[in-house]
């Protein structure tokens, strides 16, 4: 599945924010790959520190938020020292940005159709009346009925289902290989984000897109993703095949956000939980960021930080599985 | 207990009067336009168990909440509250404490200004039920420690608490007017999972213990499985499937709720395809004619386009569809 050369590369990413009271670490040494064609879920609860991954390679980190370290790779070309305009042409044109909100990503003002051909004739060396016609494809090809009429409707005009299919069209049509897609289903109902996230699904396939999906909620990553990453508190506790990840999961982080979505198919007395809450960024604890809520932390555990190691399929930053990778090969 | 229920509604209906000014509708010729948020709803809560209303946004679920607990009054039919009408107990302050509501944003519902006891103490106050000082204040903390919080948590604010905990602070002021019956708009909706089986874990483990009954809203069909003892399945302001929890699920016989419980993502990685629902929710200004989901329906036929169908049994559980009555599913 993963091709030899991954076409994003993140390597020890750190994100920081200075604050009057000290600088705040946002990210702390995240490191992953995605491949051409590839769905890669990135899970957390709120303030893992998901969203800011996605920011950051898109270029698009609040101020005063900056990396300050690592490097982020898109083909082997280093794009997060790029400066402001060089970014935006690549937004766009080699990566797509989805996110949850769809009526912050469209302007009000103009028709759908003029936003979809200023992103076609902006990126791609095509005339306006082309890229009018290749917009109305678009809308199509997203399932909005009669895209011919609605082309020239304003983003009010749609409901928010509708709306969020515009904003994938949006994303999708100047055609990049990397798509950042930050909840993109949360603000919908379940019935419209099962006909999203099929969409989603078949276009990266048939257009060997790849693409970060980031979500807090675990069907819809079993549903679509590849390959998962877990964060927690900032950095990634555990990463691997999606299968493996939500049916084995080896990091006690995972397997307790597992263990805590309610199922459908039982009811059960008591839902097992995560006691406590996810440390502030002011107060992370020494060691590892979650043994204070572990059930299976040990002195280590409060000490020295773990890095990812190889844990059976997957990788998890747990000391549970030093030298698993060693044994086990 | 076949004694009188808790809450019932009976064929109660709240419209919202959306037209424009008066003097542009004389212009442009037009007649009022009402919203119809809930058209004709019947159901009853039982003492001591959890009533819950599903459904997508839009379907009334918020609504038939205000409804129970008279934030809105009925425009048509009756809402009961222990055998006695609902405006009429509520004009009786020693009635009126015998219900209390949580709201979904815990960000939203509690007084940034107010220290966290003297919103817990509020209702005591109001409803004059502890006169003396100390014994509020030992009231407070006995509430505290009920849901999980620390007695000296009570002179903090809000913003110093996360969600879950700001969540706990809602139910511990539902619960200090010593309530019987508690409405629940969506209270885990916007906490992070590990901190939804929190919650859900403390309102079981409350209801066991106090013997409160609940009317649950909530658009997740898996976190109802968790705590229902009845589920009504809503639709454009009108139920569409009233059944006993495991019933529902078991066997969902109206075609909308079978069509919800498919578009749930599948966390077990069957991979077997999901069908998403065609379509979205219509306008409840203009709902279709007949029977609101026949638009969507894959069962519908020329008399769900023209009729509309009413709740009738079908097994242990009332349908409101055709297609059931005729034994086309």
């Amino acid at each position: 599945m993963a091709a030899q050369n991954p076409l994003l590369e993140v390597r020890h990413l750190r994100v920081e924010f200075p604050t009057r009271r000290g600088t705040l670490v946002a990210l702390d040494d995240v490191s992953f790959t995605i491949s051409a064609g590839e769905v890669l879920g990135v899970v957390g609860e709120s303030g893992a520190g998901k969203s800011m991954t996605g920011a950051a390679i898109i270029g698009l980190l609040e101020p005063p938020g900056r990396i300050a370290a690592g490097e982020i790779l898109l083909d082997g070309r280093r794009i997060d020292n790029l400066r402001y305009e060089d970014m935006r042409r690549i937004r766009g044109k080699d990566i797509g940005a989805i996110f949850q909100d769809p009526l912050t990503t469209l302007n009000p003002l103009y028709t759908v159709g003029r936003q979809l051909a200023e992103t076609m004739t902006t990126h791609l060396p095509i005339t306006p009346a082309e890229a009018r016609k290749r917009a109305i494809g678009w809308l199509d090809l997203v399932g909005i009925p009669a895209a011919a009429q609605r082309i020239d409707s304003y983003p009010h005009e749609f409901s928010g289902g509708m709306r969020q299919r515009v904003v994938i069209a949006l994303a999708l049509c100047a055609e990049p290989r990397l798509i950042v897609a930050d909840e993109p289903t949360t603000a919908l109902d379940v019935s419209i984000q099962a006909q999203i996230i099929a969409l989603l699904k078949s276009l990266a396939r048939e257009k060997g897109t790849a693409m970060m999906l980031v979500t807090h909620d675990m069907g819809v990553i079993a549903e679509t993703a590849d390959r998962v990453a877990v964060m927690y508190a900032g950095r990634i506790a555990e990463i691997g095949p999606v299968r493996n990840v939500v049916k084995q999961a080896i990091h006690p982080y995972t397997v307790g956000l597992m263990g805590s979505i309610p199922p459908l198919d039982r009811r059960v007395e008591r839902l097992a939980q995560i006691d406590g809450a996810m440390p502030r960024l002011s107060a992370i604890p020494k060691g590892c960021a979650y043994n204070p809520r572990c059930p299976k932390a040990f002195a280590r555990c409060t000490e020295d930080r773990p890095d990812l190691l190889p844990a059976g399929a997957t990788q998890a930053a747990c000391w549970l599985y030093a030298g698993e990778g060693k044994t086990n090969g | 207990m076949a004694d009188t229920p808790m809450l019932e509604l009976r064929d109660a209906a709240r419209y919202f009067d959306v037209s424009r000014p008066l003097l542009q509708r004389v212009i442009a010729g037009e007649g009022k336009r009402l919203l119809r948020a809930v058209d004709g709803v019947s159901l009853a809560a039982t003492r001591g168990r959890t009533l819950s209303l599903v459904g997508e946004s839009g379907c009334g679920k918020s609504t038939v909440a205000r409804l129970a607990v008279g934030l809105y009054r009925p425009s048509a039919g009756q809402v009961m509250f222990d055998g006695r009408d609902l405006a009429e107990a509520r004009a009786a302050s020693d009635q009126r404490r015998r219900m209390q509501m949580i709201f979904q944003d815990p960000y939203a519902s509690l007084n940034p200004r107010w220290r966290v006891r003297d919103i817990i103490a509020e209702p005591i106050r109001a409803f004059g039920l502890l006169p003396d000082r100390a014994a509020q204040e030992a009231r407070v903390a006995e509430l505290l420690t009920q849901v999980g919080l620390s007695p000296l948590d009570g002179h903090k604010f809000p913003h110093e608490f996360s969600g879950g905990q700001r969540q706990r602070i809602s139910i511990a002021r539902a619960l200090s007017s010593n309530p019987e019956f508690l409405v629940c708009d969506e209270p885990t909706s916007a906490l992070d999972v590990s901190v939804q089986a929190q919650i859900l874990n403390l309102m079981k483990e409350l209801q066991s213990r106090m013997g409160l009954t609940y009317l649950f809203i909530s658009h997740n069909l898996a976190v109802v499985r968790q705590v229902s003892d009845q589920i009504g399945v809503m639709y454009l302001g009108r139920i569409a499937e009233l059944a006993p929890a495991e019933s529902l699920f078991r066997r969902p016989r109206h075609p909308y709720t079978r069509a919800l419980m498919e578009a749930i993502p599948d966390l077990d990685m069957t991979g077997r395809a999901r069908i998403p629902v065609g379509g979205e929710v219509p306008s409840p200004i203009n709902p279709p004619t007949g029977c609101a989901f026949h638009p969507r329906c894959p069962l519908a036929g020329p008399r769900c386009k023209a009729e509309r169908p009413e709740l009738k049994p079908a097994g242990d559980a009332m349908v409101a569809c055709h297609a059931v009555e005729e034994g086309r599913d």
